[in-house]
Order: C-alpha cells, then structure tokens, then sequence
C-alpha cells in the first residue's frame, strides 16, 4: 500500500485516497469553441507517461481536498505532492530514484 | 514443423524424445519486413498467424521486448466467454469463442480450451434484471446465455454457498460455451504455428523509435538490434500502447492500471466451473494444474509497475472466503500484476491510425485474453486490406471523436 503526503494532512494510507486521474488538465475556457478532435482530446486522450507523472488525488477520508502528485510510474514512488492550483514542481529529472531521495514507498 | 499426433508421439518415445526439434526458431531480423507486429503476446501472434494464414503475408517480424507471452498473456485468469450486451462487442467476441472452439486443431497445439461454463452470479434484484438483460440481448445475437435459479447455481457448481452469506445468491446467468484456455499454450501455439509459415518471432529486442518519412507515413522501427525497415507496422502492445505509440508522435484514450491475480497451492479438482460475482467481486476457477486461479482488481492508479497493493487482493478474498467456505483453508502460492490498458468507454481499439501505415490494437483492459483469435484475425485483416473487418470496423480511435462510443463501462457484466 502506498503511503501518500497530503499537503494538509501529512502521510497518510493510500486507502484513505481516490484517484483524479492526470493533472494539470483544464477545462475550456471557451467550450463552444472547440472542435471534435479538441473535445476528444480534453475529454479522453491522456498521456499515460511510463515514468513522472503529475496526478491529482483527493482525501476522501481526511480533509476531502483534492491535491497534485508527482509519482514515477515505474516504481510508484511519490516525488513530490503538491496543493491544487500550484504549477507542476520543474526539473525533477527524468530518472528519479526513490531510494536516493529517501523517501516512502 | 514437426506436426504433433498421437502416431508422432508414440514414435518418438520409441527413440527416447530426442527426434523434436525446437517449436520456433529465434532468427536475426532481416533488413525488410512487409508487416512488423509490436508485441508478441497473444494477440501480436495471432495477428501475425492470421496474416499469413489467411492473406498470404509471410514476410513478417513480430518484434518482443521480453519474451513471447511473458506479458499480460503469462498473468491473466485465462478465462473465455462473449456474453457481453452490445452488439459490437457481442459480435466481436462471440467471433472469439468461435475461433476458440477449433483453435486446438487449427493450431495443431492443445491449447486447451475448455468449455466448462462462465457463471455469473446475482446477489440483488439490480443483478438480476441487468443479467436478464443480457441473457436476452445475447440470446438474439446469438450468444448463448441462460438464466438459472439459486438451485440450479447450486446445482451447477455445487461448492457455493448460496445462503448463508451477507449477499445471498439469487441466481445466474450461465454460458456454457465459456471457459478457459491454457494461457501459455495460446501464445505458444500460436507462435509455432506462424513460425511454420515464415513470421520471424524476433524476441529481447526493444523497439525504441518509430521511424516517419517525408510524407509521415512510417518508415520502419529503430531497435536495441538495430533499424528494420517495413510499410506497415501493427501496435499489438497492451499497456504499453501509450509509450510505442508517443514515438509515432500519436496521444491515445488509454491509461495504464496494474491488474492483479493470484493462485493457490494445487488442489484435487474441486471447482467445476468459473464464477464471477461483479457485486461482491470474486472471480475464480481451477487450472488443470489445480490452482484456484482468482483475478482480483485493477489498483486505483495508473502505473507500469506489475504488481499492486495487498488490499486489493484481500477484497476478493474476502468474498471468495464467504462464497466458497472449503476454501478459506487454502494457501494462496502467487500473485502477480500485469499492466492493463484501459479506455473510456472498456472497449478495445482495433483501427487503423491517423499515421499511414501504422495499425493499432490495443484497449482490452482488464479482459483480452478471451479475444485472442479473434482479435488477432481481425486485426490481421485489417493490416493486409488496409481496411477493418466488418467486425471491428465499430472499433476506432475515432469512436471518441465521433461519439460512437461502445459503453460496455457502463453496460459490462462484469467489473472493470
């Protein structure tokens, strides 16, 4: 089991948290303007990195919140989590290694 | 080949087995390919198979980063049926199964398949009347699908406990033509089969980069073994899909989610049947080997990792435990995760591209295996002809585009 680090609430047990799916994904700011290729874009593709990935999670059984995650797919390690609204942390590297960071798993 | 029977086997036990040659050969790929095929697992193979089976297309590389079958084909429940409520998919499947039914001898390798029958079992009213549904709605695909009372569910699979439980079990919808494969053998069936016909299996060779001309049609594909040269280029990849096909510049509807299963320690044959329960999510069979082979859930997030948290698997333990109470004494030996590549909507992606000449097949999600040869004969139509088969013609990218979605998300007998 995952032990996630809330921003609000600190580390806490993956079971405490539901999924959000990619971040960073606004919606338009101007629907109607968007063409079908644009709307499947928003609504379905996704970038399913195998590596960093910048996720969103909420706290479902903590403080309700939702927040930003930037976890290695590969080995499923949280680099770095982040409030809703921040931007996504940059020059995290391309090959971050849980074990050199320290942190949790 | 040397082709497999019971004359062939009884002749070479006379010279002690040491007349058999290997099944497959493992050839250096050669600078040229008419088709290469991204993915020897099930599905690639049977792809490759197809092509030059039915389309006379031999000159074809199936290129594996591993081993053949060593990805989600070696680590599903090996489970086949086609009761699934949409037409497309109905049809699609139900092609599958019928692939199955003589695949063995297609093959000339036992894959077997064994149709011992998928029973899925309701717990509540809701239950019941969404599997009367399908039972209707596959009935006039075609699809057999059957309604059976408590009793019969007992009947039929005598080890369940059908009341005393939390969600006692109300009744069934039973396939009899479901069942399972030997998942292994499918891959190495199919393997032997189109080695025989002259598809080079080209395994431990990564591909790294897909290669456009000026005209952005593909070129051929860079690899650990260096650049390979072909027209047309079949994705067959799975949860992967996304990585091969961001070298081709393409963003796909899929995300990856690691799948768990498990097994137990061999037992005497105690379990005639699959059982599926989508309300109280248990999920189980025995292998010929003996195991209870039991397929848990997806993880909530997307990861490459293949493996999974234990919380997962202890939830459809939980429920196996108080549908079948024998076995809350068996010892659990294995579990695994594969990485599954799920769409929108739970249904695959058989299409053609926006890239000339490149073809995709990918989005089984938590259940491809039951696909393979139908999804790999399709898939090679749709290769050889440029053109999809009538049968996954419903099946492109441009469903999301478009709208046509095919919801089986929301219409799925089964958890995905």
């Amino acid at each position: 089991m995952l032990i996630i680090d809330c921003p609000w609430c600190g580390k806490r047990p993956e079971i405490e948290f539901r999924y959000g799916g990619e971040a960073h994904i606004a919606r338009p700011a101007d629907p109607s303007a968007l063409s079908d290729e644009e709307w499947a874009e928003f609504l379905y593709n996704r970038t399913n990195p195998k590596g960093l990935h910048a996720e969103r999670w909420r706290h479902i059984h903590g403080c309700g919140r939702y927040f930003n995650a930037v976890r290695d797919t590969v080995s499923d390690f949280f680099v770095v989590t982040y409030k809703a609204g921040e931007q996504r942390p940059e020059n995290l590297g391309p090959d971050v290694d849980g074990a050199s960071i320290g942190g949790d798993k | 080949m040397q082709k497999f029977s019971g004359f062939e086997l009884f002749r070479r036990a006379l010279g002690g087995h040491k007349s058999w040659q290997p099944q497959w050969r493992s050839p250096e790929p050669k600078a040229e390919y008419d088709v290469i095929i991204v993915g020897a697992g099930g599905h690639g193979l049977a792809a490759a198979y197809y092509l030059a089976k039915e389309h006379g297309i031999t000159n074809v590389a199936v290129i594996e980063r591993g081993w053949l079958g060593g990805g989600n084909t070696g680590r599903n429940t090996t489970i086949v049926r086609s009761n699934y409520l949409f037409d497309e998919s109905a049809a699609l499947y139900e092609h599958a199964v019928k692939l199955w039914e003589g695949l063995s001898a297609d093959l000339n390798y036992n894959v077997m398949y064994s149709a011992r029958g998928v029973l899925m079992l309701a717990h509540n009213h809701h239950d019941e009347i969404s599997f009367k549904r399908h039972v209707h709605s596959n009935r006039l695909n075609g699809v057999d699908n059957e309604w059976l009372t408590a009793e019969q569910v007992k009947e039929f699979c005598p080890p369940l406990n059908i009341t005393s439980m939390r969600y006692p079990i109300i009744g069934g919808a039973l396939q009899r033509r479901g069942g399972t494969a030997r998942h292994d053998a499918v891959a190495w069936g199919f393997a032997r089969a189109a080695d025989a016909r002259g598809v080079d299996i080209i395994q431990n060779c990564e591909v790294k980069a897909i290669r456009r001309g000026p005209s952005g049609a593909v070129e051929g594909v860079e690899t650990t073994k260096g650049f390979i040269r072909a027209k047309k280029i079949g994705v067959s990849a799975a949860g992967h899909t996304s990585v091969v096909m961001a070298m081709a510049g393409l963003r796909m509807p899929l995300e990856s989610y690691p799948l768990q299963a498990l097994v137990s320690e061999p037992v005497k044959p105690a379990f005639p049947t699959v059982v599926m329960s989508n309300t109280i999510h248990a999920y189980i069979s025995q292998s010929d080997k003996g195991e209870m082979v039991i397929g848990a859930g997806t993880d909530a997030y997307t990861s490459y990792s293949q493996r999974g948290a234990l919380h997962i698997t202890t939830h459809t333990l939980d429920a196996i435990c108080e549908l079948v109470p024998q076995f809350r004494r068996l010892r659990m030996l294995r579990n695994w995760g594969g990485i599954v590549d799920v769409t929108p909507d739970r249904s695959p992606i058989i299409a053609k591209t926006p890239v000339p000449g490149l073809y995709v097949n990918c989005g089984w999600g938590t259940g491809g295996f039951k696909a393979t040869p139908g999804s790999g004969n399709v898939f090679a139509h749709t290769i050889a002809r440029d053109a999809p088969h009538p049968i996954n013609a419903p099946f492109t990218l441009e469903r999301f585009r478009d709208g046509f979605l095919i919801d089986e998300a929301a219409a799925a007998a089964v958890a995905h």
